[in-house]
């Protein structure tokens, strides 16, 4: 496995915007993202299918990029479903994959933690994306665990150059030994764009569908053999990774052995880079006479690992003497900083000088829903319905805090409806009980709980915000858009009409640029007893076009510095340096605003008005 | 490695002359560029990128993407040189920032070298909605206050320009990040046809000229800098040390006969301290929250509310 681009080289300019598919041989610039979904494209994958879920999004749009004669990529509704498709496509004989992030791999680990018992036929590899720091997630969970859990094979590239080989190697080592495999990134190496040597493709000829139920049909009978089959597995494993090149040890000095991996890797190559080090390219199994060895050789071991102590425990078990999460921390993303401060401590290095501190003081900039979102008017008419509402996972989530702030829970991809009902079915909230749920989640999890409200008769309000896309995430389609992955026409799902077959009975579609309406309708649909739909129907501004209608302007002699506007959150409003009464008066970026007309609806004073004769959008 | 043509400071030439190209072959040149979403950060990190992997270097280019589409900082960590290992750079070790946005870049201030860091910086001022949040009366804008000359005052070789507005003044603002790129050219040394070249590869063909225009006007800028020529946006009070306005009005008194239930300064209570009783009257239930905004009194159809002035 070669450190990304060490030569120098000169770059054809052609090669600066990598097309997919041509000249195979040539290095070029790539994420690693983007070179996991061409490792998967050169070992020959046949079938792919994921989630969106950022930071693991960029794989599946990246192979989706190369020809449709190549592979079979698609969006599927959620990760389980498409981890099964994958499956399908090993069991059907090629090579499959499949991405997502961390979470993804919560959803889809039922079907892992089975077909781990049964193997594969043709390949299959799941790329996992893992998002130490939260930078964008729910939580900070560790895959490597379910690496051990599934007795699955966790890969661990460190750059975008071995996040390519792995994904090829990945699907070499699932047919040798039978066994699904996980590449597994991080937020920092999937957007980390280094010079990729990429290859050529490699046709693998389908192997057809092997019948074999004592292997394909996990019914006990059948998994107590598996069982077994696995335990050898992992011994085989081991034993293959004593000599591989997965297992890389840099040797150095034999005061200090570092044993690191992933983008770890990095910086303590960046701190220390003569010390001797053990690079694992691997984190589930690990070769115990290797790490014996390295361990024996130096008289001092510190295990520099992201997150979880998952190999410091490892060792242990082993009965080496290493330290590892004594010096680093077990939560947050790591830098050169971090892994420097615990280098420092471990009295590997010398204490950095104090950088004097200048005198500015930094400002907040959260995100913040678009101008124009038209996910906004719901969360104004919830706040002033003052009901308790359960959120769900997407853009809306915003809608949690300042200025909306009407969004009391939010748990993972498509709780919200179920969540709702369980408040409901509890009794004890006098407040309308309301779920909100985008179109996307509603269709990745929000189907099923949608059913048992209605099946258990729970007095809820679900509001269906239909911006006709998965924006979250950059923007993917999905069954309700009338799109595929490759951008081609699809069914589109109708909304009311699946709704009404569940046995809703109370379904209202409305448009959400329309203030009065959203209001009323959401008191109308709160006061119904039983489960009430109410889809919120306007497109995203931002995906899949971006939306731009003629702006509105504040009439400065109006305004009175009422603010009113300004709860909307919009950015395109701000503060002008005149005040009204002590009040700032308020302007609108005419670059910036869409038109929605949101804030001349709920201004106070007629003072807010298009610039141009008003248009529909 | 970086060269700042800084006019009439050789001490500063000096300074940033200590990265020679033998000195980024051993440790990497680190530039950091930030701003906010939207703004075109990846395309200023790219063009470097580029530009550096075709003049042989390794490159590393990581950036945060996430929640950068909604309007929160994004940033993009650019390392070149004959070995890069970590794709992110340290606090305090970045060799140039750039800045597309002027408090994002006082964000980021602390990752530049002490006393050799360059800032390159857009003056332009992107107000989030959060810095317009207090509703008290003469309450300050949460935005940054710090000017040019502040900032100018802190870090040696600061180079600031309102860039859109230059860029306008050729003729498209959305030249405004080649003019940066030129602003950024003078503090590395790679030959200035190379940058052209790269630029014109990555621009849009028909803005080529223009872009050419403000990567030229921008390198100039750098040349013939002086602080006191950027044209900085107004003083603003730093948050906090506003002067108090007078308040000159009483909470608001709700006349309960009037009151007819209707609901509608409930809802539009941007501090939420109205209710409806037992008896589907409006009071005030939080009088502690209340701005004295005026709003309800503005909203109420039947009059029902009044801020009255003091005595
Ligand atoms: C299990 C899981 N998969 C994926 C994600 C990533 N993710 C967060 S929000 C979101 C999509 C939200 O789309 P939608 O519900 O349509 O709301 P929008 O963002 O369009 O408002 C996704 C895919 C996640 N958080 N958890
Ligand atoms: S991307 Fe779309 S859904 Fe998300 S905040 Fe912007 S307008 Fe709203
Ligand atoms: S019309 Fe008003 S609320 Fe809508 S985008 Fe423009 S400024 Fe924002």
């Amino acid at each position: 496995m070669t450190q990304s681009s060490e030569s120098k080289l000169q770059l054809d300019p052609e090669e600066v915007t990598p097309s997919p598919g041509n000249n195979p041989l040539a290095m070029r610039p790539m994420m690693g993202n983007e070179a996991i979904a061409r490792g998967a494209w050169e070992a020959g994958c046949k079938v792919a299918a994921a989630y969106p879920g950022t930071p693991s999004t960029e794989i599946m749009e990246n192979l989706a990029k190369y020809p449709a004669q190549d592979l079979h990529a698609e969006w599927s509704t959620n990760e389980k479903v498409a981890l099964d498709v994958a499956i399908g496509g090993s069991f059907a004989g090629v090579r499959s994959f499949t991405s997502m992030k961390h979470v993804g791999l919560n959803v889809a680990s039922d079907a892992l933690m089975s077909q781990t018992y049964i193997g594969v036929n043709g390949a299959l590899v799941l790329a996992v994306c893992d998002d130490p720091g939260i930078h964008s997630s729910q939580n900070e969970q560790d895959t490597r665990i379910y690496g051990h859990l599934a007795m699955t094979p966790v890969l661990e590239p460190t750059d975008a150059q071995e996040a390519l080989e792995f994904t090829r190697l990945a699907f070499d080592l699932s047919e040798q030994f039978d066994t699904p495999v996980i590449v597994r990134s991080t937020t920092r190496l999937s957007h980390t764009r280094s010079l990729v040597q990429t290859g050529e493709r490699l046709e693998v000829p389908c192997k057809g569908f092997r019948e074999e139920p004592k292997k394909n049909v996990m019914i006990p009978g059948h998994a107590r053999l598996r069982h077994g089959a696995l335990i050898e597995r992992e011994r085989a494993l081991k034993e293959y990774l004593e000599s591989s090149d997965l297992i890389r040890w840099e040797r150095g000095g034999d005061e200090l052995g570092i044993i690191t991996l992933s983008t770890a890797y990095t910086y303590v190559k960046e701190l220390m880079p003569d010390a001797s080090i053990l690079k694992l390219g691997v984190s589930y199994p690990l070769p115990d006479a290797k790490l014996r060895e390295f361990c024996a050789s130096v008289k001092r071991v510190i295990v520099v690992e992201e997150l979880e102590p998952i190999i410091e425990n490892e060792l242990k078990i082993l009965g080496l003497k290493v330290e590892g999460k004594s010096l680093f921390p077990r939560e947050g993303e790591f830098s050169t900083d971090v892994v420097r401060e615990g280098l420092v401590q471990a009295q590997l290095l010398p204490p950095r000088a104090k950088i004097e501190a200048l005198e500015v003081q930094p400002m907040a900039r959260p995100p913040l829903l678009c101008a124009g979102c038209p996910h906004t008017s719901s969360y104004m008419a919830l706040r002033a319905l003052n009901s308790r509402v359960s959120g769900d996972i997407g853009c809306y989530t915003l809608a949690a805090v300042e200025p909306l702030k009407a969004i009391d829970t939010t748990v993972s991809m498509g709780s919200s409806i179920a969540n709702a009902s369980g408040m409901a079915l509890a009794g004890t909230e006098s407040r309308p009980i309301v779920a909100t749920i985008g179109d996307s989640t509603f269709l990745h999890a929000g189907l099923p709980p949608l059913i048992n409200a209605v099946y258990n008769n729970a007095n809820i309000t679900v509001l269906l915000l239909d911006n006709h896309i998965t924006a979250m995430t950059g923007g993917q389609h999905h069954p309700g858009t009338g799109r595929n992955l490759r951008g081609e026409e699809a069914h589109q799902v109708d909304y009311e009409a699946l709704i009404k077959s569940v046995g809703v009975k109370w379904i209202k579609t409305i448009d959400s640029y329309n203030m009065g309406t959203v209001f009323q309708t959401l008191r109308e649909a709160t006061e119904y007893k039983g489960v009430s739909v109410v889809i919120v129907d306007r497109p995203c501004v931002l995906d899949p076009v971006k939306l731009k209608g003629p702006a509105f302007q504040v009439n400065a002699e109006a305004c009175t510095g009422c603010q009113t506007c300004m709860n909307l959150g919009c950015p395109a409003i701000s503060w002008t340096d005149e005040l009204y009464e002590g009040h700032h008066k308020v302007t609108i970026d005419e670059a910036a605003c869409i038109g929605c007309s949101l804030c001349a609806q709920v201004s106070s004073t007629n003072c807010i008005e298009p610039i141009e004769a008003p248009q529909s959008l | 490695m970086s060269n700042v043509n800084q006019p009439g400071s050789d001490a500063a030439q000096s300074s940033a002359a200590e990265h020679t190209d033998t000195q980024a072959s051993k440790t990497p040149v680190n530039v950091l560029i930030v701003g906010v979403g939207g703004q075109g950060v990846i395309m200023v990190s790219k063009v470097l990128a580029t530009l550096c992997q075709q003049q042989g270097y390794q490159v590393k280019q990581s950036e945060v993407h996430g929640m950068a589409k909604r309007g929160g900082s994004v940033f993009s960590h650019v390392r070149f040189g004959e070995h890069v290992y970590s794709p992110t750079i340290p606090a305090g070790e970045a060799d140039v920032l750039v800045a597309l946005e002027w408090a994002e870049g006082l964000r980021w201030l602390s990752y530049l070298k002490p006393d050799t860091g360059i800032l390159i910086a857009d003056t332009q001022q992107i107000v989030p909605p959060f810095a317009c949040r207090d509703r008290k009366h003469g309450a300050a804008m949460g935005y940054a206050r710090e000017t040019v000359a502040d900032i100018a005052g802190q870090v040696t070789n600061c180079f600031a320009a309102n860039a859109g507005q230059l860029a306008d003044g050729l003729g498209n603002a959305k030249a405004a990040n080649t003019l940066l790129l030129g602003m950024l050219s003078t503090a590395l040394d790679f030959q200035e046809d190379t940058w052209r070249k790269v630029i014109s590869q990555m621009v849009p063909p028909k803005t080529v000229d223009i872009n050419m225009e403000a990567f030229s006007q921008g390198r100039d800028w750098v040349e013939r800098f002086d602080p006191a020529n950027v044209p900085h946006t107004e003083e603003r009070p730093r948050p906090g040390q506003a002067t108090p306005h007078e308040v000159h009005l009483e909470l608001p008194e709700i006349n309960r006969a009037w009151c007819k239930s209707c609901d509608i300064c409930v809802k539009f209570c941007p501090e939420r301290c109205l209710i409806l009783d037992q008896d589907q009257k409006a009071v005030l239930s939080r009088p502690e929250l209340c701005t004295l905004c005026r709003l309800c009194e503005r909203l109420c159809p039947d009059f029902a509310i009044a801020l009255n002035y003091k005595e």
